[in-house]
């Protein structure tokens, strides 16, 4: 690769939009992950009753829906990036690598 | 070479049921296990001899030719992910304590979004076999790679260990076959599948014995399920009514400490970011596309087998609890142990038939997380330390596939070797200490390196090098070594999992050795920041993308 193909991309305008778009993307993503987790984790530390009451009058108790559901949100946050970034950002990608290549 | 392995293997068979069926712990002679892991093996094999005339160049060994799709790539990462330990290991801790055990199941699932976001493209576009060509893009490549290796090799080696300890004791349960043949058997087919096979066989080995698991423990929660009339509430009332004790169904003292529960988080959500059998997987597929569909198929298909070990668990306790064919009501256990749950609930379910076809899986499982991992040392050893330390980047590509070879048949000497040395040995914190030096030596270096500018060479040595020790002297000093193995009464580091402080000193480390270097070369790394970020950001110039 020459130098010129990565000063090319480096000046693109949309090489700044796809990286400031993609990366506030992820990590908003990750953040929500995190968030999600520790807090579990530390409802878990802290207050483990919270999540051992009974839902009605049975014996299943909120902890249970809400620790499968942290498996739910894990794979619908990784399907919500990997669409986005399968679609909308390599598009923009592909462009950038057009245009790189186009002018020599 | 197949008919060697299958008449060593009929003589395990012939041994252990002349001799060794009966001694307390083993079970008799299983002939339906024994059949259907023998069809597996020949299967494996028969796909290791097509794999191996497909496996020309460095670049099928290491990756497959960079040409799996993303979701088989996905169930390949899914069935390395899902050991027999977590097999096991989990519906055993539901099994046991409820609720408890989906703490784990989280634990080991969050790692997996994050690396979707925040490593897999950038690890795709920049690297090329292992994750030290990443970390030492634009660094000096000897001291980098030379720690990168060490890492790799040590969390290699002790997740090898403990799978080989698991699988000697497995076998000798279920089949009923010696410890050390059992050892050697799990040893020699790793070796026979990786020599010849490479990545390909690897791959293929890996995504049979994921469908296999899958389809097993659905076939038992569906049964489970089908017994309680398809209602959680049923399945938890039952369980509740056969534990004699509602608090399986919350938080008990798994994690009580919110440090060590922080601490164990970061250690199994970093640290899966930092294994490198795992980060080598992003490597066989062809661009950062199909890295991203890999992360999403794997994360569906390790969290849906995370739901099913917790209703099995739960079915375990409802099936097993009080039956004295599964249940010592002296010992108030499972026979064989609580991590039997799943084995013995299989038997519950579908009698000696499916109880086979459960053991014939675990057993498939082991062989493949051992393959993966030893493929994974083994590049470490030739496209690291050789081809990049030792011969300075100029080794020639026939020369560096013979090295990993050579390396395979090695590790995997050394695997069985250790495997035997360590049968009586208390290895629980074997995979926690594999974690923990994965997040805090190998996952600092790559992560900062993808993101930090200014991170130089020093840098990286001496935070990586100081999170490594921190991690090793730290598991020392905790209970599962201080007191568990070298029998002092209290541990000194009270908080389990070292990750917490391990991770954080190896990025203040990393951080601090970084800004004050000030040599010419610093310079020079923080000046090729630019285009590394614009490689990583774009694939312009990555490995496959090029190469088509």
């Amino acid at each position: 690769m020459s130098q010129n193909i990565y000063d090319k991309v480096r000046t693109n305008p949309k090489f700044t939009e796809l990286v400031q778009k993609r990366s506030r993307f992820a990590w908003k993503l990750a953040i929500i992950m995190l968030v999600v987790y520790y807090s579990f984790i530390l409802v878990i530390a802290f207050s483990p009753s919270t999540f051992g009451q009974p839902i009605g009058h049975g014996v299943t108790t909120v902890g249970i829906p809400i620790g499968l559901s942290i498996i739910f949100i894990a794979f619908i946050l990784t399907g919500i990036y990997t669409r986005r970034a399968n679609g909308e950002f390599d598009e923009l990608t592909n462009q950038i690598k057009e245009e790189a290549r186009s002018v020599k | 070479m197949k008919w060697g392995l299958l008449l060593l293997t009929l003589s395990n068979i012939l041994f252990a049921s002349g001799g060794d069926a009966g001694v307390s712990g083993q079970r008799d002679l299983n002939v339906s296990a024994i059949i259907m892991f023998l069809l597996f093996v020949l299967a494996t094999l028969g796909i290791t001899y097509w794999a191996a005339k497909r496996t020309k160049t460095a670049k099928d060994f290491y990756t497959a030719g960079g040409g799996i799709t993303g979701f088989q790539n996905g169930l390949a990462i899914a069935g390395d992910y899902m050991s027999a330990a977590s097999f096991l290991g989990i519906s055993g801790l539901v099994y046991m304590k409820g609720f408890d055990g989906l703490i784990y199941s989280i634990g080991f699932l969050v790692g997996w979004p994050i690396i979707l976001f925040l490593i897999a493209e950038q690890l795709r576009n920049l690297g090329k076999y292992t994750f030290a060509d990443v970390a030492s893009y634009r660094l000096k490549q000897t001291p980098i790679r030379t720690l990168a290796a060490l890492g790799s090799l040590a969390t290699v080696a002790l997740y090898l260990i403990a799978q080989m300890v698991g699988a000697g004791k497995l076998i000798q349960v279920l089949f009923g076959l010696n410890y050390e043949y059992a050892v050697v058997m799990v040893g020699i087919l790793m070796i026979l599948y990786v020599t010849f096979g490479g990545m390909l066989a690897t791959t293929w080995v890996q995504i049979i014995k994921a469908i296999l698991l899958l389809s097993g423990a659905s076939f038992m929660a569906v049964m489970i399920m089908y017994k309680v009339g398809f209602s959680f509430e049923n399945l938890f009332s039952q369980a509740v009514v056969a534990k004699k004790t509602v608090a399986i169904m919350s938080p008990g003292g798994l994690v009580s400490n919110p440090i060590s529960a922080i601490s164990l988080g970061i250690a199994l959500m970093f640290g899966t970011a930092g294994l490198p059998h795992i980060l080598m997987r992003f490597f066989t597929v062809n661009d950062a596309k199909e890295a991203r569909k890999s992360v999403f198929v794997a994360t569906g298909f390790i969290g849906y087998f995370y739901i099913l070990t917790f209703i099995i668990g739960f079915g375990a306790i409802v099936l097993l609890t009080g039956d004295p064919q599964y249940f010592d009501t002296v010992k108030n256990t499972l026979i064989g142990g609580n991590n039997m749950s799943a084995i013995h609930t299989s038997h519950a379910i579908g009698g000696n038939l499916f109880l086979g076809f459960i053991s014939a899986v675990a057993f498939a499982t082991i062989l493949a997380v051992v393959s993966g991992l030893t493929l994974a040392g083994a590049s470490a050893v030739s496209h690291d330390l050789y081809a990049n330390v030792i011969a300075r980047g100029r080794a020639d590509e026939m020369t560096e596939m013979r090295i990993s070879k050579y390396a395979t048949i090695a590790l995997g000497i050394i695997a069985i070797f250790l495997g035997i040395a360590f049968e009586k040995q208390n290895i629980a914190f074997m995979v926690g200490l594999a974690f923990a030096i994965a997040a805090s030596a190998n996952f600092p270096i790559l992560f900062l390196s993808m993101y930090w500018s200014k991170l130089t060479t020093r840098g990286a040595v001496w935070g990586g090098s100081i999170g490594l020790a921190t991690a090793v002297v730290l598991v020392i000093l905790s209970k599962a070594v201080w007191v568990d193995i070298l029998a002092n009464k209290t541990a000194i580091y009270a908080y389990g999992n070292p990750a917490l402080f391990s991770v954080t000193i190896a990025f203040i480390a990393i951080w601090f050795f970084s800004i004050t270097d000030k040599s010419e070369d610093a310079k020079n790394e923080i000046a090729a920041y630019e285009h590394q970020y614009i490689r990583s950001q774009t694939g312009i110039g990555a490995e496959g993308a090029s190469s088509h």
